[in-house]
């Protein structure tokens, strides 16, 4: 059988949730535009079991080939089963470039792919184009996003990279497109997992972890003490936000150590970010390099916080967030 | 008697480096050195997992000769051997080639590891890779981001939290986990625990020939990504400054950035202005 010539863009199919599945549309149309740069096809992979929602949603957002492997066997998610069949399908088929979802499940999963098939990766990309030499630009931030790396790779294939969620937004649905939709058989030797999944549910107490949270509220020692802390919950349950802290704040036992933001703890990434009562010492502010739009509230005009900030609230924190919180729960609408 | 890995890195500490508050920026280059903070979660880990049962605790790194400090840290909190793999023909590998460099150090100095832990990502680069590529270079069974080890004989259950799913995974010795910072929290050094790790010899260095690790022919050919380009992150700050009452600062705040703070949260707080009028 002649195969196709025709170079090859693949986007890794992952729907286990909404935002998994967001990304992956939000690929396939970074995908149709680089397709058009170096002259290939979008093709998307879907894996699973009753799975023609994604093949005909895939479809309707850009992939030009989808390769569909429905089986009973796939029916949960499995990074040993899947490494298997696409380390299977590139060597039979070449891709150019693979492109997959920064979700958890992918962060995990592209560094083996990318083992296994002999390449290189770049993590958590925040941007992608194609080089003046046709090489996929894979743009990734560093060290709490302070700094930008531009990576290639140059003399392996395929180019893989895992992009952050919300970083190129999906092309309108059009159910009128069509694919060639390729419903492959699943591969004979599929490897038994050695990682067993003994339960799993999905988590009702945490709707996002801090490091993808659009909204987050942070608060220093200038906010007083545990009880005027505690009041920044309020405020990121209106916003639908999380809660960060600083160190201080988590050492005098006002937070949890996994509301720790900066260099001993989580890298946020933000497009609001409330700094209440925060000084700005380097250790806090070493996590905040991406921070999108960030509002200092302090009494303390001089502190670093502030300069940084966007915009910055000379006023005692404590009132301030008070009265935040009253005039938002009159102007939120839901 | 269980044996356990600990993969270590070192990475710059921010309090040491020239800073710019007004871009956000720091001088990577100047930097001194810290235990990755993840890394230092897996360590407390693996040191829990000892106190439990009957373990050995090696710590592995990569780095310059100063890395050698994480090590000495590592043993004064009861790691009982210390790794220091270090060659400047090494210098620059990504984490494909650094992958390949760790197995070649944990098959000559600990074949019969039961577990290797790992911190989930580095504060540098983030990528959180290496983990996952060893276990694909050593062939383990593996999980990332986890948040809770139990050990029952020769099985492995760990607890973790991906993409908003709780998950319970089991998995046989010999695996490798990375570990998160959600739990775990990490020990403080005893000073005197420290200064005695730092006056005895304890730290094996082994440069890449020990390996068996032609240098010359991996530094063209281990790593498989190339770094073109590193800039500073510039973004235009909006330098508003507000000043005045709390009900008067939040009114105008929130009236001049009704709208993007709108679109941050998906809900709509415009308006108010009219139906006042």
């Amino acid at each position: 059988m002649m195969k196709s010539k025709k170079k090859s863009i693949w986007v890794f199919g992952d729907y286990r949730n909404y935002y998994q599945n967001r990304v992956t549309l939000q690929l396939l149309s970074k995908a149709v535009d680089l397709a058009q740069t170096i002259k290939a096809e979008v093709c998307a992979l879907v894996f699973g079991h009753e799975i023609d929602e994604w093949i005909m949603e895939y479809t309707a957002h850009g992939a030009d080939r989808i390769l569909a492997i429905d089986d009973p066997a796939l029916k949960s998610y499995s990074t040993e089963k899947y490494l298997a069949i696409i380390e299977n399908l590139a060597k039979e088929r070449d891709p150019e470039i693979i492109l997959i979802g920064a979700t958890d499940f992918g962060r995990e999963f592209a560094p083996r792919l990318a083992k296994r098939l002999k390449t290189g990766l770049s993590a958590d990309c925040v941007g992608l184009d194609i080089t003046d030499d046709g090489l996929l630009l894979q743009i990734a931030p560093s060290f709490g996003g302070n700094m930008l790396a531009e990576i290639v790779t140059e003399l392996h294939r395929p180019q893989m990279v895992t992009v952050r969620p919300g970083t190129f937004k999906e092309i309108p649905h059009n159910y009128t497109r069509k694919a060639l939709v390729e419903r492959l058989p699943l591969m004979k030797k599929l490897p038994k997992s050695r990682v067993r999944l003994i339960e799993y549910e999905r988590s009702v107490e945490k709707e996002h972890t801090i490091e993808n949270a659009s909204v987050i509220v942070c608060g220093g020692r200038g906010m007083g003490n545990r009880d005027k802390f505690k009041k920044l919950h309020d405020l990121a349950r209106l916003l639908g936000g999380d809660v960060g802290a600083t160190r201080p704040v988590v050492y005098s036992g006002w937070a949890d150590h996994g509301a720790l933001v900066g260099q001993a703890g989580k890298h946020i990434k933000p497009k609001i970010l409330f700094s209440f009562g925060i000084s700005g010492a380097i250790q806090h502010t070493a996590g905040l390099g991406e921070a999108d739009f960030i509002i200092a509230i302090n009494k303390n005009p001089q502190a670093t916080m502030m300069k940084m900030a966007d915009v910055a609230i000379i006023a005692d924190a404590s009132d301030v967030l008070k009265t935040l919180i009253k005039e938002l729960k009159k102007r939120i609408r839901e | 008697m269980l044996n356990l890995v600990v993969c270590l890195k070192q990475v710059p500490m921010v309090t040491e480096l020239p800073w710019d508050a007004k871009t956000g920026t720091l001088r990577r280059d100047l930097a001194a050195g810290m235990m990755n903070p993840a890394c230092k979660h897996a360590l407390e880990a693996a040191l829990q997992i000892k106190e439990k049962f009957s373990a050995h605790i090696t710590v592995i790194t990569m780095g310059p000769p100063a890395a050698e400090e994480v090590l000495r840290e590592a043993l004064a909190l009861g790691a009982d051997r210390a790794i220091l793999i270090c060659d400047k023909l090494l210098a620059g590998a990504d984490t494909y080639a650094t992958s390949l460099v760790l197995t070649a150090a944990i098959k000559k100095e600990c074949p019969k590891f039961d577990l290797i832990l790992c911190g989930a990502y580095t504060a540098d680069s983030e990528t959180a890779q290496v983990g996952p590529q060893l276990a694909e270079e050593l062939d383990l069974p593996a999980a990332a981001y986890v948040e809770k080890l139990e050990i029952h004989g020769r099985t492995l259950r760990v607890r973790r939290m991906v993409d908003n799913f709780r998950e319970t995974l089991e998995m046989e010795f010999p695996a490798l986990v990375t570990v998160s910072m959600e739990n775990y929290r990490p020990r403080y050094t005893e000073l005197m625990g420290l200064e005695n790790a730092f006056g005895g010899d304890g730290v094996i260095v082994l440069g890449a020939a020990a390996l068996g690790i032609n240098a010359s022919l991996f530094k063209n050919k281990g790593s498989r990504t190339k770094v073109r380009k590193v800039f500073l992150r510039k973004t235009q700050k909006e330098n508003v400054i507000l000043q005045g009452t709390a009900s008067a600062v939040v009114t105008e705040f929130l009236n001049k950035y009704q709208r993007k703070i709108s679109t941050a949260i998906g809900k709509s707080i415009e308006g108010k202005l009219n139906d006042e009028e």
